[in-house]
């Protein structure tokens, strides 16, 4: 008899937990009771099979306006990991963007921050038939096959944030040149240092592309003369996890006593230092700069000696969200093909130009990187 | 048998239609049948042949590592360096590719790999056997991980899908439809199922699983069996790294982190219980394709993979608290 009752309990829990599945994010999902009856009523909202709407849109001259076109289009962003503010912004920047044009945003986390979760949500995004994935990558090579099978599939790929190589992608939207970044940051450790002491950088996993592109371009700037006063002691990599970021601060200054700036290109990085480096009571010896969210830096940002960091820079994730959605509009209605030099305009009235990138495929920048400081961080921390 | 009183002397049990439906697998199997429902009822594209068989390229990978985890668990031992074995083998295997040898001796290498750190796991298991084989394991886990960031510094070591015959190992399809690695799979499962099943060899595993002195004295060797499913476990690993490389053709010293708790989690969620000496084979294949499914069809739907996190361990807990919970029940009868 308890044999009995138990294995029903067991049944009754586990189909309970398995309703959590019906409470996704999809919005038809959740309204629909886990019955196969409304197998049809689900149908109705989502998407339809993306082989023959692609083929169709790239036939599509560009003479209906884009959001004609998009309705009935899906499109899906595969951020770099769950649960990161910045990967927030740009999925909110994305979805503003595409849903604006009347198409449906489909959001993919992957568990951790590396190329197999990523594969994982590559593969789901192909079975629910987008018409385009549009990802920040955490390895250039290893989504290729991935990437590949999509493109097999009518998908449209694009890259954002964090390119892929150039191979696997259509087009990438890079949030700033890469140039750009590289002589930025090393002016601020130039401006900050004085001109001459040791400087760490703290980045995020070894793999990620513009951690990698961001600082080969810091390296190639240091080798001008201006900046021979300044010795880098070493790249310590977080993982963009930010225990392990506090972890790699510790070690940078104990191994190195007497350095004097931690450039961190990555807004996980920047916030463990800052906070490492107050906390430690060194903000008077060790200054932190890099790339960093206003809202997660705001306490730390100040000029005077108990603030770690004196100026950073980013630009907007929600514009470069809003971009990648613009880009992927383009794509699947056939307007740009990624090649170099197409154009169009964005429905805010922004023209953007795709440009020849560093690793043999293509871009779209958004523009110059934006500066940080005491004077317009108040207005900034809570925008993002 | 009739014995010399004439009464019928009966080893096995009589089959009952209740035992059948009462037993875990059977309980994993409406399990299956309950999730493909809710699957099948919250997306419409769940239901499609290429769909389910992509899903199950995304998890037949890892599966690799449970075929042997179930020998493993039967003993009553337990292996955690599998992901490192896995990033160690897929090291070798494109640090030799791209050393200049042709990917038939990349592979090669990669299972010699798999099979040294198998042997060299059962060998200290084996001569300090009062060691727990979980220390044992967690320190080689570091060891061969430490050993992939050594060799691979930061750097990822790539050009494995320029292979086309080595790319199709995952990707490829018979027919264009049935993956090779669901084929391979199906094959060494059923061996695996076999062998656990049917041979003495498994007999022997579910006797040191169960009393692993009664099973000294009874004649079995203890020590060589455990030695040959450390040595298997390390090879299977290897195997799993293949098709691992395969799927990424590119592979850095993060690989496989945490799949040897996927593996573990699978094998007991299928019944197979870390004492050891319980547990069947079929099951652990039931809640290989129970979970993977359950992975795919929530994110069919976009359900967030921490979510998903969350499932995937409330249903390790309960099949943990379950049969336990028997056994309080058992004991109160008694004393009252």
């Amino acid at each position: 008899m308890k044999k009995k009752v138990l294995s029903a309990l067991l049944c009754v829990s586990m189909a309970a937990t398995m309703l959590v599945g019906c409470g996704g994010k999809t919005d038809d999902a959740a309204a629909d009771a886990p019955a196969a009856e409304d197998t049809t009523d689900a149908a109705a909202d989502t998407e339809e099979p993306a082989a023959e709407d692609t083929t169709d849109a790239a036939d599509d001259s560009a003479a209906a306006t884009d959001a004609d076109l998009t309705t009935d289009k899906t499109f899906c962003l595969i951020v770099k990991s769950a649960g990161n503010p910045y990967n927030q912004k740009e999925a909110d920047g994305f979805k503003e963007a595409i849903e604006a044009q009347g198409g449906t945003f489909v959001l993919q986390e992957p568990a951790a921050a590396d190329a197999e979760s990523q594969i994982t949500c590559i593969n789901n995004a192909i079975s629910q038939g987008v018409d385009a994935i549009a990802i920040a990558a955490n390895d250039a090579d290893a989504l290729q096959p991935a990437l590949t099978e999509a493109k097999n599939a009518g998908i449209h790929v694009l890259a954002l944030d964090s390119a892929t190589n150039a191979a696997s992608r259509e087009v990438f939207c890079n949030q700033a040149g890469i140039t750009q970044v590289g002589e930025t940051l090393m002016e601020a450790v130039k401006d900050i240092s004085g001109g001459e002491g040791k400087w760490a950088i703290l980045s995020a996993a070894s793999t990620a592309t513009n951690q990698n592109a961001w600082i080969d371009s810091m390296k190639s700037v240091m080798e001008d003369s201006a900046y021979s006063g300044l010795e880098l002691v070493g790249v310590y990599y977080g993982d963009d996890e930010y225990q392990k970021s506090v972890d790699q601060t510790d070690a940078i200054l104990s191994e190195n006593p007497d350095v004097k700036v931690i450039c961190a290109p990555t807004t996980v990085g920047i916030m463990a230092a800052a906070k490492v480096v107050e906390d430690k009571g060194l903000a008077g010896q060790v200054k932190v700069t890099g790339l960093g969210l206003p809202s997660e830096m705001a306490d730390y940002i100040g000029a005077d000696d108990s603030h770690s960091c004196p100026y950073m820079f980013l630009w907007n994730p929600i514009d470069l969200g809003k971009l990648a959605g613009y880009t992927s509009i383009a794509l699947v209605n056939g307007v740009i093909t990624g090649a170099e030099g197409d154009s169009f305009t964005a429905p805010d009235g922004t023209a953007y130009e795709v440009t020849a990138a560093s690793d043999g495929g293509t871009e779209i920048i958004l523009g110059p990187p934006y500066g940080f400081n005491p004077d317009n961080i108040e207005e900034w921390k809570s925008v993002y | 048998m009739a014995g010399k009183s004439g009464r019928e002397i009966i080893a096995e049990q009589p089959f009952s239609w209740k035992h059948l439906f009462l037993r875990w697998e059977s309980m994993l199997v409406l399990l299956l049948v309950v999730v493909n429902i809710m699957n099948i009822a919250i997306s419409d594209k769940y239901w499609s042949v290429t769909g389910l068989f992509r899903a199950t390229n995304s998890f037949l990978n890892i599966a690799f590592m449970v075929l042997p985890m179930c020998f493993v668990l039967i003993l009553g031992d337990i292996d955690i360096s599998v992901g490192s074995i896995l990033a160690f083998s897929a090291t070798m295997l494109g640090v030799t590719y791209n050393a200049g040898a042709p990917m038939g001796v990349a592979v090669l290498v990669a299972l010699l790999t798999g099979t040294v750190c198998g042997c060299i796991n059962g060998l200290i298991a084996t001569r300090f056997t009062e060691l727990n084989p979980m220390i044992i394991t967690f320190g080689t886990q570091v060891v061969y991980r430490g050993l992939c960031e050594i060799i691979l510094g930061d750097q990822s070591t790539g050009g494995l899908n320029n292979v086309m015959w080595f790319s199709n190992l995952y990707w490829g399809k018979l027919g264009g439809v049935v993956p090779y690695m669901f084929i391979i799979f199906v094959v060494c499962a059923v061996i695996f199922g076999i062998v656990q099943h049917k041979t003495t060899f498994g007999r022997r595993m579910y006797a040191i699983g169960a009393n692993r002195e009664a099973a000294r004295y009874s004649g079995i060797n203890v020590q060589g069996t455990r030695f040959i499913v450390f040595v298997i476990t390390g090879l299977f690993s290897a195997v799993a790294a293949i098709f691992t490389a395969a799927s990424m053709g590119s592979i850095n010293n993060a690989v496989g982190k945490g799949t040897e708790m996927d593996a573990i989690g699978i094998c007991v969620l299928g019944g197979i219980m870390t004492d050891g000496g319980k547990g069947n084979f079929i099951g652990a294949m039931i809640s290989v394709f129970l979970l993977g499914l359950l992975e795919y069809g929530l994110g069919l739907v976009n359900v967030s993979s921490n979510v998903m996190l969350v499932v995937k361990g409330a249903l390790l807990v309960i099949s943990v608290m379950i049969p336990n919970l028997k056994i309080v029940g058992n004991r109160k009868k008694k004393v009252a």
